[in-house]
């Protein structure tokens, strides 16, 4: 089993010196918010998700949640990890005070974030589902709804889920098919929900369900889907869980990846109809799902980077502990002095380091969008599929990297890198699969303002170039040259996108997958060089940064530059040949003969 | 009842300890520090009398450099209620240390005083037993167990024949064990008011007490490695390697 060691110093200087979080905490009015706080405040949930919640990780794989009668048991030792996560308050870090939240900011509600999924995924899923139903109560549902279910929801007491996906509705949700009826202050709901994560357990008083459900004289299609929220046990006049409501899980599905937690098939309506109370303005449920997709999203992006640190702690243990080949003296050579070896770990380090930077920063402009900057709004746009998108990709990589370290015994269950592994294969697919990301980064974000926030983030990316240059610091000069060509080829192909697929779908659809691969490795490539640019720049005596971290930092990002920056001139290659082969082959042809 | 618990910044027990190149001593330059876990049982083991009901205020002191207010800070963080903080150029030597923190307790008056048997970066075992000297307090050095009753306090030693169970006229002094709880971990909550918890700082001339040196650092010298091990092929031959080569037999 492997153990897990939070990354405190490097979140410290990403926070610190590239987010500038003393800075961002002053825009957004929040008082003796600042980088010791937020040190202290990692370092103490990293205690928390160290000691308690990554021991049970494999525990949780194999021994997955279980059903019977409608209802879920998770996996033992998950509902005292869950009593003790509580109980220290972590679920309230970024609720509002009012409902009795720390109203702490999102970037940092990310870096904690980071630490419960790299401890533990499966676990994680739950608060961050709970998460997200309080962001939708909190943007759209009315007062009453709020006084009753977000004190619970925000304390951790209850949990809540996110009932979105049919049989029939996956990826496109305008064929949702459940219904709620209206009857006196409340509706009945009706039908089944798949793929629930969380969607019933046994860890608190009750379970909150969001659901998204049509009317009976609701529009077909999108414009017709409202939310609803739907408690397991119906509240009774002080608010209090009662009894059972018309709700339960009628199976578990069986993964390959994130087996403690329960994905559920929810039946809601089987005997009298569910109680639920209508979120928001009737029709407009979609819209208020697309106001949390991007945090949503955001979040899956970081998972990718989570779980891919654990798998790179693992392998750095092994490689150390795993002797094969001899010295001419007789002595062992462990195989991390291999070069082959070396280049995976790094690979692993540069792309962690990369995608820390990236989902930190994102989650910055996320608090300063919602604190009224409109750039920072842009940019968020901008930036959540590629978080999502490429960050999910290249987690399958490097989790794929860790097996490859282990060699043989990497293909066995019982070393514990295939579950990291396992697990990450969801994440490229839940949430938005990456095609759909792909196609978000090229038509919403890119060709529907006619490129002008791709244009800002070129230009800020050049500004960076600019700076490199300007330094006197040697170190830095050939990841410069790299990324100053890098930028060339994509903004070549950018504006080869823009001048090309605007009105061609299939076209667009063509190189969308190439344009988010070249994207992350290109702004994973920026946010490496302004690091090593403000690594360079500290005072090395008098730094809060040990001088090995410093040294590290740069030199991690001249491999990134060596080894991850050619990869945006490839995409950018492929982009440009418009991959017009796509559809060459009929389907006929495709089945081949 | 007040209780005064003292807490050492020492390195913390997962960071790899390094040597300076020229053995003067250890590297401590941008090493991770924590609060030394015999403190922190013994601030664990105050917060837990005070929510007990036996204890109204728990007071938590450290001697040294300003970094060492991070480690208070983390003591309020788990629960305590204010800091003091006895500024010095360096971490002193015990019986300055003992000196410092008697003069901490005349001053604040407290009904019981916890502290670490030892710190786990000197391991000297010697300034609770200091203090109590000082004081002319009872100790009740390595506990596993604490009773408060009226004013008296029941201590459970672990000494090396078992357990052995004193009763401590209050005010007293009590060192803890390992085993005498496990201390929790510190709640977002608690550690959003640690920050604003009062931390004084105070100095060794402020209190009156004047610094002596008593001994000297000579050297520091890190263990030898460990050479790789063998295998052997019977009993005898382990016995006869243990009586000829390693002569521990």
């Amino acid at each position: 089993m492997s153990t897990y060691t939070p990354p405190l110093q490097d979140a410290n200087f990403v926070l610190d010196q590239l987010i500038g979080i003393d800075q961002l905490c002053e825009e957004l009015q929040l008082e003796d918010i600042n980088t010791e706080l937020a040190s202290v405040i990692i370092e103490e949930a990293g205690k928390l998700a160290s000691e308690v919640l990554a021991p049970l990780n494999a525990v949780g794989d194999a021994n997955g949640a279980t059903v019977a009668n409608g209802q879920v048991t998770e996996t033992a030792g998950f509902a005292d990890a869950y009593e003790q996560f509580i109980a220290n308050g972590w679920a309230t870090l970024t609720g509002p005070e009012q409902f009795g939240g720390q109203n702490l900011p999102n970037v940092l509600g990310t870096a904690v974030n980071e630490l419960w999924h790299s401890s533990n995924m499966a676990f994680a899923l739950c608060p961050m589902l709970s998460q997200g139903a309080v962001e939708a109560l909190i943007a759209h549902g009315s007062d009453a709804l709020k006084e009753q279910y977000l004190p619970p929801l925000i304390s951790g007491e209850w949990t809540g889920t996110m009932n979105l996906t049919e049989p029939n509705a996956g990826s496109d949700l305008a064929a949702v098919a459940a219904k709620a009826v209206p009857s006196g202050d409340h509706y009945k709901i009706s039908g089944q929900k798949i793929f629930i994560t969380w969607g019933d357990h046994q860890m608190t008083s009750n379970v909150v369900h969001l659901v998204l459900a049509r009317l009976p004289d609701a529009p077909a299609g999108v414009k017709g889907i409202s939310l609803f929220i739907v408690p397991k046990y119906r509240l009774d006049e002080q608010g209090q869980p009662s009894e059972l409501n018309d709700v339960s899980c009628i199976s578990l599905e069986h993964k390959m990846g994130i087996h403690g937690s329960p994905t559920c098939v929810m039946s809601f309506g089987d005997n009298d109809g569910a109680v639920g109370y209508l979120v928001g303005e009737k029709n407009k449920g979609l819209r208020y799902m697309f106001t949390m997709m991007n945090h949503a999203r955001q979040t899956v992006g970081l998972q990718g980077l989570s779980i891919s640190e654990r798998a790179y702690q693992q392998a750095l243990q092994y490689s150390q502990e795993r002797f094969q080949g001899t010295h001419r003296d007789g002595s062992k050579i462990a195989i991390i002095e291999h070069p082959d070896v070396r280049r995976m770990l790094m690979a692993m380090k540069a792309g962690n380091e990369a995608m820390r930077a990236l989902a930190f920063s994102a989650a910055a402009d996320i608090d300063r969008a919602h604190n009224g900057d409109d750039s920072a709004k842009k940019r968020v746009e901008l930036y959540t599929p590629i978080v999502k998108g490429w960050m999910t990709e290249l987690a399958q990589e490097l989790t794929s990297l860790n097996i490859q370290v282990h060699g043989g015994m990497g293909f066995i269950e019982e070393t514990g890198a295939a579950q990291h592994y396992r697990d990450a294969r969801i994440l490229p697919i839940y949430e938005g699969t990456t095609g759909i990301q792909a196609l978000d980064l090229i038509g919403r974000k890119t060709l529907f303002d006619k490129g002008e926030a791709l244009k800002g983030l070129h230009s800020d990316i050049e500004e960076t170039i600019n700076a490199l240059k300007a330094s006197d610091n040697q170190s830095l000069s050939g990841f410069t040259a790299q990324l100053e060509n890098a930028l060339q080829r994509a903004t070549e192909a950018g504006n080869w996108i823009l001048d090309n697929t605007a009105e061609d779908p299939r076209l667009m659809g063509n190189v969308s997958f190439d344009n988010l691969m070249m994207m992350g490795y290109l702004v994973g490539g920026w946010l490496m060089a302004r690091s090593a640019l403000l690594a360079s720049q500290q005072d090395s005596d008098n730094s809060a940064y040990s001088s090995a971290f410093l040294e590290g930092k740069i030199a991690t990002a001249s491999f990134y530059a060596e080894h991850y920056l050619p990869r945006v001139n490839q995409h950018a290659d492929t982009v440009l040949t418009g991959l017009k082969s796509t559809f060459s082959l009929d389907i006929e042809q495709l089945q081949g003969a | 009842m007040k209780i005064l618990v003292a807490v050492k910044r020492v390195i913390d027990y997962n960071a790899k300890v390094r040597v300076k190149a020229d053995n003067t001593d250890v590297d401590l330059n941008n090493t991770k520090m924590a609060i030394n876990p015999f403190c922190e049982i013994a601030v664990e083991e105050a917060i837990r009398l005070k929510e007990a009901g036996s204890a109204s205020e728990v007071i938590v002191v450290s001697i040294g450099p300003k970094a060492c207010q991070e480690q208070i800070r983390t003591a309020l963080a788990l629960g305590a209620d204010r800091g003091i903080q006895v500024e010095t150029a360096d971490y002193p030597e015990s019986l300055n240390v003992a000196k410092l923190l008697a003069q901490v307790v005349r001053d604040e008056q407290p009904g019981l005083i916890i502290m670490g048997k030892q710190a786990i970066d000197s391991d000297n075992n010697q300034t609770g037993q200091m203090l109590s000297a000082l004081l002319d307090m009872p100790q009740g050095t390595f506990a596993s167990e604490v009773k408060l009753e009226g004013d008296k306090a029941q201590v459970t030693r672990e000494v090396d024949g078992g357990l052995q169970t004193l009763s401590l006229n209050l005010p007293a002094i009590i060192t803890t064990d390992l085993r005498l709880n496990e201390p929790r971990f510190a709640s977002l909550p608690n550690i959003m008011k640690a920050k604003r918890k009062p931390l004084a700082v105070t100095s060794p001339e402020t209190l009156g007490v004047e610094l002596k040196q008593h001994s000297t650092l000579l050297k520091v010298t890190p263990p030898t490695e460990r050479s790789a091990g063998i295998l052997v092929n019977s009993v005898d031959e382990l016995v006869e390697k243990l009586k000829n080569e390693a002569k521990v037999l």
